[in-house]
């Protein structure tokens, strides 16, 4: 990471916490907002937040492990999770995956090459009425079929 | 202990405590509660926990540790409170009204059974293929709960590498059963920060920041979390059989200095009780074993005192009467490489405030390769030195790359306690029967100063024996009865201390003409002293002289990283809790006093070896090649 970037990085973070209080109660938001904006909180954000908020390192780390929804990697543009919950598995999850991953080109847990999208697994999305179901990045796609999974997905830029 | 309380300690990880009345006997103080049908009054707050121990009621524990926060996460100590659905834990249930106990029952043992059952589906490792074998707490609760089968299965295959990147702790994640006594050691007891638990539910598992191995990250190696896990998760590198492998090479001669701590504890490896000292044995055993020469790390720990000193003296000669401003003031100790690491990775711009003086086990090193090489006409090359500590970051220190002075690696393995005692093991020694022998020359016997370095507050009094003398011209048995210099002894996590030198100095006793020309510079003065153990602790001290406050007048300042000083060291004798730290701390200050040389400056072998060797005197040139050190600013950025 260039000099540059990461005095930006910092400066941001410090607006981050200077929103949210250099608490440990703001590890949260600051988080949420660095993931927002980055798509990940990377190695050297996750070490700025611990000085900021004056905590240890390996703390953050393990808060980013234990969301799903944050990351210490980063991932595609766009990140699509698919409900793998016993409702939306009996009402066909399995073969929208299949379909997706066939389009793709990739597997779950993966990202595609030209870094468009990461696919993932989610438990309970609270669309058990309406499986199987799909968060695209913050928007939800219900009653999916193959087809129109596939179709929504091509629509992702 | 008052180390709870470290503020950046996880709320999650603080206990739920109820403050305990301060007078129980009051109405309202205290509660009766029924346990096994037993009524027994205690103090409001206690937990179910303490309550059946004073009752003598035996609670299996796993997750809970004496020294540490409440967490409450193994299950292990469940128990039955009357009108609660559940279980309870009751390490973590805290009393509060008038409840009914039962800790026996079908329910609760079932329960027990379970909790173990489902530790060892996903504990992998062989029992006798693994160092806590016989002394692993997870062994022991199998064993009390017959474990005769594995009703969930056991893994067969390892799933973790095992991380063993460190000099001196080795992490195996495949044996964790993620109590989290080690995260608590490392973010609550020792404020360092490098063990959580990452992932979550199945995937969960103690890692370091982005699972980096040990060495990249901000490890002090105090290796207090191995002392407190209760399996083979976390254990020392041992150097054990390379020693073996040179003891047998008969061109090697193999030297080995003992500190004072390993032999105040290395008994309790031989099923005595904390607290006897076993110096004399461990000689007799050592060279049975076949070490060519036995040596007390307490000699160096009085050439310590002469250096350090001196090194004090004239940084306050430069700041006091030569008005030097540059001068870093107060010096810290720098004996204990688990502080001289932490200071380094959390304060680096205090380096300078460390005494360059080499810690003990350093400078016997240097000494073994050039003058005691020299003495016996072998060539320094074939000399493979070893030390035996209380400690794994000495592991990590003797394999600094800067200690070489001698022109040689100074000291070739460090070794714990433990370690220590299964060599001898394997030797087919039962240490408690050895017949007692003395030190080898040319170093001989060593000073009671030496000796009490191994407690917290040791290396200050041991200074303040030689230092008193030396100026005030007085025995320092007229200011402290019998020498002991009782404001800096005792386990309080901080301890300050003020001491007047009185307005009558005496003549520069010979060894230091050299350096100040007179004491009149002291006439009057108060020395101001602070001894700090445990690195949280530390911490606290850091930041008080960082903010200007009381801690940034003191003149000297002892640090010690592991809670207790060394006698508490990551190298120890596993169980530790206080009782058991206190016991070896009185065992050293026992030996202290049964001493006949109390004081560094009394211990002829050293006074010879700056007649003989370090001639040009304490900070001389010589001493200043192989004594001293520097120290490098590592920051706290984790590349």
């Amino acid at each position: 990471m260039l000099v540059a970037e990461k005095n930006s990085l910092t400066e941001e973070i410090e607006k981050m916490v200077e929103k949210h209080g250099a608490t440990r109660a703001a590890l949260m938001p600051v988080l949420q907002d660095i993931q927002r904006n980055h798509k990940y909180v990377s190695e050297f954000a996750q070490q700025e937040v611990a000085r900021l908020l004056n905590i240890h390192p390996v703390e953050v780390y393990s808060v980013i492990t234990f969301y799903s929804f944050l990351n210490s990697e980063p991932r595609g543009r766009n990140i699509v999770r698919l409900c793998q919950t016993i409702t939306c598995d009996l009402i066909g999850k399995e073969i929208v995956a299949k379909a997706i991953e066939r389009e793709l080109g990739v597997k779950f847990g993966e990202t595609t090459k030209d870094n468009r999208i990461t696919l993932e697994f989610a438990n309970c999305l609270g669309m058990c009425d309406q499986g199987p179901a799909m968060l695209v990045n913050d928007k939800v796609y219900t009653k999916l079929t193959p087809e129109k999974a596939v179709e929504i997905l091509n629509k992702v830029k | 202990m008052e180390n709870k309380d470290t503020s950046r300690a996880p709320v999650s990880q603080k206990s739920h405590v109820v403050e305990k009345p301060e007078h129980p006997e009051y109405i309202g103080g205290s509660i009766s509660v029924e346990i096994n049908e037993k009524k027994v009054s205690v103090p409001l707050g206690t937990t179910i926990l303490e309550a059946c121990r004073e009752n003598k009621i035996h609670i299996p524990t796993l997750c809970h540790h004496d020294d540490l926060c409440v967490s409450g996460v193994c299950r292990i100590c469940l128990v039955e409170v009357e009108g609660m659905r559940t279980l309870q834990a009751s390490c973590a249930f805290p009393i509060t009204a008038p409840i009914k106990i039962k800790t026996t029952t079908q329910a609760v043992r079932k329960a027990r059974r379970h909790i173990i059952d489902l530790m060892l589906s996903e504990h992998c490792g062989e029992c006798y293929a693994c160092v806590r074998n016989n002394n692993c707490e997870l062994q022991s609760l199998a064993k009390e709960y017959g474990v005769d089968s594995f009703t969930f299965g056991h893994i067969s295959e390892p799933r973790y590498e095992i991380d063993n990147s460190s000099f001196s702790i080795i992490r195996n994640s495949d044996k964790c059963i993620l109590c989290k006594r080690c995260v608590r050691t490392c973010i609550d007891l020792q404020e360092v920060g490098v063990l959580e638990s990452v992932n979550r539910g199945d995937k969960t598992m103690i890692s370091t920041f982005m699972d980096k191995p040990l060495s990249d990250v901000i490890c002090i190696n105090c290796g207090q979390c191995i002392n407190r896990c209760p399996t083979g998760a976390l254990q020392a590198n041992d150097p054990s059989d390379q020693i073996w492998r040179d003891i047998e090479d008969p061109a090697k001669h193999v030297v080995i200095q003992t500190a004072p701590s390993p032999r105040a504890a290395i008994g309790e490896e031989f099923g005595l009780p904390a607290g006897h000292s076993m110096t004399k044995e461990l000689n007799t055993a050592l060279k049975r074993i076949g070490f060519d020469g036995v040596f007390d790390t307490n000699t160096t720990a009085d050439l310590t005192i002469f250096e350090e000193g001196t090194e004090l003296i004239l940084r306050l000669y430069k700041a006091l009467v030569e008005k030097d401003e540059s001068v870093a003031l107060p010096q810290f100790t720098s004996c204990s490489p688990g502080w001289v690491k932490y200071l380094e990775h959390f304060y680096p711009e205090y380096t300078d405030n460390l005494s360059t003086a080499k810690s003990p086990q350093q400078m016997f090193g240097a000494l073994f390769k050039t003058f005691y090489a020299d003495k016996i006409g072998v060539d320094p090359k074939d000399i493979v030195s070893v030390a035996v500590m209380p400690c794994s970051a000495k592991k990590f220190e003797c394999n600094r790359p800067e200690m070489d002075d001698s022109g040689w690696k100074d000291v070739d393995y460090g070794l714990t306690t433990r370690e220590m005692a299964k060599m001898i093991k394997e030797a087919g020694i039962h240490l408690p029967e050895m017949p007692p022998s003395n030190f080898d020359s040319p170093f001989g016997e060593a000073s009671g100063a030496g000796l009490i370095f191994g407690a917290t507050g040791g290396v200050m009094e041991a200074a303040i024996r030689s230092v008193v003398e030396f100026v005030t011209g007085n025995k320092i048995e007229d200011i402290f009865e019998k020498a002991n210099v009782i404001p800096v002894r005792g386990f309080e996590g901080i301890k300050y201390a003020e001491l007047p030198l009185g307005d009558v100095v005496g003549p520069v006793p010979g060894i230091l003409q050299k350096l100040v020309p007179n004491w009149d510079w002291l006439k009057g003065a108060t020395l101001k002293v602070a001894v700090v153990h445990g690195t949280a602790n530390a911490k606290k001290v850091m930041d008080d002289i960082k903010a200007g406050g009381k801690f940034s007048q003191c003149h000297f300042i002892e640090f010690m990283a592991c809670p207790g000083g060394c006698i508490g060291g990551g190298g120890q004798p596993i169980p530790t809790n206080e009782e058991i730290r206190m016991k070896r701390v009185e065992a050293i200050y026992a030996e202290d006093e049964s001493l006949e040389m109390r004081k560094a400056h009394d211990n002829p072998n050293v006074v010879r070896l700056y007649e003989e060797f370090l001639t040009d005197g304490p900070c001389g040139h010589l001493s200043h090649k192989l004594l001293h050190t520097e120290y490098t600013k590592r920051g706290k950025y984790i590349a």
